[in-house]
């Protein structure tokens, strides 16, 4: 029994460090530029693509060969920050907050095709290191001596990030960066060289993480999204920024991992987010974060106004809507398929938006509601023998039911607490129906979820669709400039004014979280019968990220953005996908390009056309006065 | 009845039609049969670039004789992503829009489980090539749904019929958490069992797919002392467990049985650190000696340069038994084409195989061998072809097992 207990305690560790590598860097570029990178996988994986190429070249049997490699391509993975920073990232920083998320993700997918091109499909096998080719016995057990020097690297880079934080002027910088940036560009530091050796810093980091796998794991194409969500789940539960917290999670999910199969053989599918469930309720802000001292300071421009429609919006709105309806006449089939699906994605969106723009609680687990609406009615066919009218009207119902258990423990936190908060518990009802194979037929699905017969033909369900979600839409935007909507707006802008004239801000954001949580299982369970079956991949983090580019790529301080969004990304995501093989790379060169031609999304950036054109025409009265002195 | 815009835009449309019909009906006989192939391509790329060459062969060798029905033959690939929505969408765009004649591929079960249910609703031949999951064509299975593969349920019998000649009595088993992982152990153990009532199951490992925990995993089934192990991880799940099962001494002096570890797609990536004396089911390429397989290998390396993974005999084998179903049909209507299948035999790269009547599963067998290294390479010896009809229930058993009939 010891014996075991001792050498899964080493398999923990050894696991932790390579974790860690890829979580430090993370951290440390989200403390500086506040940007949450998800190219950051992205990054490992090319670590563990170039040693591989790298060490193959200089002689794997060579000490020098093999080391050398694999610092080269971590350091080669640091040029490729440097060039993802100056050309991409550094014209958004501007951009509204989580924006430049949507950025990053185009970045991966380019990374997808781009890594398929150059290596091929086939798993790369590389060569064991040299010197550390055998095993010692452990208590009984054989024990590989690179996991040995894994277990080391770990507290060595911890200590060499220390040292480098707290002795040097870099790491003062970026310290006093992580907590107050426009301070520090006060007081004349350069800002642009910071924030770029952060990034570089970041991707050296991760790259040696990538690199270090070379002789423990298979190099392969899945590697960059397998990595970051639990690199993501690694930085919260340390607690952002914390470089020692980010080791200590580390350390934490590799051994809970290691002796959970022990117990639980099936546990690995949803562990890590079981573990960041539990820390985040207990402590908010992760094992060794700190609370924001006071109001944390905004990045972005203020949010603007939202302002109820005016004419011309209402025109645009109208004119959008009868053509919508009239399509059937024209549109064959299949443009009617695609148009009902961008509907139910347009009204997804929509309900994401509601709790992320006037709300202020950005969702990375939007999916989990989505998926319980489509499950929702699924099980009501299945079980209950439902026809798809009582099911349609009860799936919204599952889903928000979870939004009142889930959204009562996510409103105690925000910001990225929140949404990772909201992330676990997509994970954990994504793993409950992949795992529950008796209720839910496991990841196989539930198949021959049709609609009633009246609703079969294309065109009757496209307007049932249409229906239900421009019903459902404009009920979201009546709430928005309802009493409701605006004490959210309050609470988002200001928490403590907003309790301080008497609005109970927890549970106007707990009601919001519910309204979401229950028009995305609208829009699932409209898609449960366009699809004819459901699947755990409904609620698999793809959608949630979905959901996000869609609002962010609208506008997210926009009420119309997400409708826009939606009808842009998963229009263009539909079409390169039938036209190319490479569609990835199409659709994150997109994704960048339009991130970097409108840092406000595709609405704000029209309002914001729009109302300079008319400022122009007919200057503000504040204007006028401005000029007059 | 009344009378709306549809029915009379219709209405109009068939009476065009019928004046236009002998024009059309000729225009239609010269043009290509159309077959609309969905797969992982994206997402599965090691699997399914060998299947897509193998089945542009297969195309090309077809066409160049003359096609089917005096018709060229014409493929639309589409990339799912390994999403089953995204899969139905391309099945809905490509009979609607693009008019296709026929369904074909799915890499992943519930892809090809959700094609195949649209396939039922819609009245379309499916021909689903690589997709394993046993309700595929049992308790799922429906009338335009057909498939080439061996599934999972006759690649773990194969396998049990040599484990039962191991003397091993306590196994353990090792498998990727999903719905063929699960089967596979499921069908390894009752059937195990059945041939041999004594053994017993001492330890059961699911971790995640593609994420496995190699050295912790590979711990947990130590610390349960097995005589031997069952295994059905691949890719890189099986690279990282072998790696670390070597090292750590796991495999030294038990048997391992292995679900698809002959594979070139997922032995080669091992090259040295290939296991010694596995028993696994695969593809032993260089070493198949038959006529349809040496003039099948001689034609893809001439094309492509490159050796055939099984891939790219699963997408020669589809390619070639839809042309060989066209030609018996000699329609291109579902429902006739459904009826030839039934029954249908085709010429494989393995030798003649049938689509069987009562489930429309294939008789494609699969090479069960045991694993070596020759000159730093993983290869298989010892190798036998199972034929695919030797490892099925018998039809009784297999009529309980599929409601559709």
């Amino acid at each position: 029994m010891f014996d075991l207990i001792l050498t899964q305690t080493l398999n923990g560790l050894a696991s932790a460090s390579s974790l860690f590598l890829v979580a430090s860097g993370l951290s440390i570029i989200f403390g500086v530029t506040r940007i949450v990178n998800f190219a950051h996988g992205s990054l490992y994986m090319l670590g563990a693509y170039i040693a591989w190429t790298l060490v193959g070249r200089f002689g794997p049997a060579d000490a020098l060969g093999f080391w050398g490699g694999v610092v080269l391509a971590a350091l080669l993975v640091g040029l490729i920050g440097v060039a993802i920073e100056l050309l991409i990232l550094r014209r958004i920083y501007q951009a509204p907050e989580l924006f430049q998320l949507l950025a990053t993700f185009g970045v991966v997918l380019m990374l997808q095709d781009l890594t398929l091109a150059s290596w091929g499909a086939e798993d790369k096998l590389g060569p064991r290191a040299p010197g550390f080719k055998s095993f010692l016995i452990i208590a009984g057990n054989r024990f590989p001596t690179y996991e040995l020097f894994l277990i080391a690297v770990g507290p060595i880079v911890l200590l060499l990030l220390w040292f480098l934080f707290q002795k040097t002027r870099w790491g003062t910088l970026v310290r006093a960066a992580t907590q107050d940036r426009e301070m520090v560009g006060a007081l004349g530091v350069n800002q642009r060289l910071l924030f770029t050796s952060v990034f570089a810093f970041g991707s050296v980091l991760a790259g040696l993480g990538g690199a270090l796998q070379l002789p423990r794991e298979a190099v392969n194409l899945h590697m960059d999204l397998s990595m970051i969500s639990e690199a993501f789940v690694v930085v919260v539960v340390g607690g952002l920024g914390s470089v020692t917290g980010a080791y200590l999670a580390a350390v934490l999910i590799g051994i809970l991992h290691a002796f959970g199969i022990l117990i639980f053989p099936k546990i690995t599918l949803v562990l890590v987010f079981l573990v960041m469930a539990v820390v985040l309720v207990v402590k908010p802000y992760g094992l060794m974060g700190r609370a924001p001292v006071g109001q944390a300071r905004g990045h972005g421009p203020a949010e603007p106004l939202l302002l109820p429609a005016d004419g011309l919006t209402r025109l645009a709105g109208a004119i959008g809507l009868v053509l919508l309806a009239l399509a059937p006449l024209v549109a064959p089939d299949h443009i009617l398929l695609t148009l009902t699906e961008l509907v139910i994605f347009a009204l997804f969106a929509a309900s994401l938006h509601f709790m992320m723009g006037p709300g202020g609680m950005a969702s990375f687990g939007h999916a989990a509601y989505f998926g319980l609406g489509a499950y929702g009615a699924a099980l009501a066919v299945r079980w209950l023998g439902a026809p798809m009218e009582p099911a349609l009207l009860f799936a919204p119902f599952l889903a928000g039911l979870a939004g009142v258990v889930f959204g009562w423990f996510c409103v105690r936190l925000s910001g990225v607490y929140l949404a990772m908060l909201t992330l676990a518990f997509a994970q954990i009802a994504w793993a409950t129906a992949f795992q529950w194979v008796e209720l839910t037929g496991g990841d196989n699905g539930i198949l021959g979820v049709w609609p009633s017969a009246w609703a079969v033909p294309k065109t009757s369900y496209y307007y049932l669709t249409l229906m239900i979600c421009t019903l459902s839409v404009l009920a979201l935007r009546y709430s928005i400039f309802s009493p409701l909507g605006y004490a959210l707006r309050a609470a988002r802008d200001n928490p403590l004014r907003a309790e301080a004239i008497g609005i109970d801000v927890m549970r106007v954001q707990w009601i919001a979280f519910i309204v979401a949580a229950f028009a995305a299982g609208i829009a699932g369970a409209l898609f449960a019968f366009f699809k004819g079956s459901v699947f755990p991949t409904y609620m698999a983090i793809p959608r949630s990220v979905d959901a996000l580019l869609m609002v962010l790529l609208g506008g997210v301080q926009t009420v119309s953005g997400p409708i826009v969004g939606a009808f842009a990304f998963a229009g263009l995501h539909e079409q390169l996908m039938k036209a190319t093989m490479y569609w990835r790379f199409g659709l994150g060169l997109s994704i960048v390009l339009l991130v970097i031609l409108f840092p406000r999304g595709l609405v704000g950036a029209s309002l914001m056309g729009l109302e300079r054109w008319r400022r122009r025409r007919r200057p503000a009265p504040g204007l006028a006065v401005e000029a007059a002195r | 009845m009344t009378i709306d815009r549809r029915s009379l835009l219709a209405g109009a449309a068939a009476s065009a039609t019928a004046i236009a019909a002998p024009s059309l009906l000729r225009a239609q006989g010269a043009g290509a049969i159309k077959i609309g192939e969905i797969n992982s391509y994206t997402a599965q790329p090691a699997f399914l670039k060998p299947y897509r060459q193998g089945w542009e062969l297969a195309l090309e060798q077809v066409n160049a004789a003359g096609g089917a029905l005096g018709r060229k033959i014409e493929t639309l690939f589409r990339d799912d992503g390994g999403k089953p929505e995204d899969a139905v969408r391309h099945a809905g765009d490509l009979i609607n829009a693009e008019k296709v004649d026929l369904l074909s591929g799915g890499f992943l079960s519930n892809v090809g489980l959700a094609i195949a249910d649209f396939a039922a609703q819609n009245k379309r031949l499916y021909v689903a090539s690589e997709p394993l999951s046993d309700a595929l064509v049992w308790a799922k299975g429906n009338r335009y749904t057909f498939r080439l593969r061996p599934s999972t349920y006759m690649q773990a019998a194969m396998l049990v019929e040599e484990a039962a000649k191991l003397p091993a009595k306590k196994w353990a088993t090792v498998a990727p958490n999903y719905e063929y992982g699960q089967s596979a152990v499921r069908w390894f153990k009752e059937l195990l069992k059945k041939a041999k009532p004594d053994v017993e199951f001492v330890a059961e490992q699911f971790p995640a797919l593609g994420r496995i925990d190699a050295g912790a995993t590979v711990q947990a089934i130590e610390a349960s002392k097995p005589d031997a192990i069952f295994n059905v991880t691949f890719g890189a799940d099986l690279s990282n467990f072998v790696r670390q099962g070597n090292t750590r001494g796991l495999f030294e002096g038990r048997a391992v049985a292995s679900m698809l570890t002959g594979e070139p797609e997922y032995m080669d990536p091992l090259g040295a650190e290939t296991p010694v004396g596995w028993i696994v089911t695969g593809y032993p390429h260089a070493d198949i000696k038959t006529p349809e397989h040496t003039k099948f290998r001689d034609a893809y390396v001439k094309k492509f340069n490159d050796y055939p993974r099984l891939g790219s005999v699963v997408g020669f084998d589809t390619m070639n038994s839809i042309a060989a179903a066209l030609a018996k049909a000699g329609t291109t209507d579902n429902e006739k084409l459904v009826d030839a299948m039934k029954g249908l035999k085709f010429p494989s790269a393995f030798g003649t195989a049938e689509y069987r009547a009562v489930d429309h599963q294939s008789t494609l067998g699969a090479y069960v061998g045991k694993t070596a290294v020759k000159d730093g390479k993983g290869v298989m010896v010892d190798w036998s072809y199972r034929d695919g009809a030797k490892y099925l229930p018998s039809d009784e058993v297999v009529k309980t097992l599929r409601p559709a009939g």
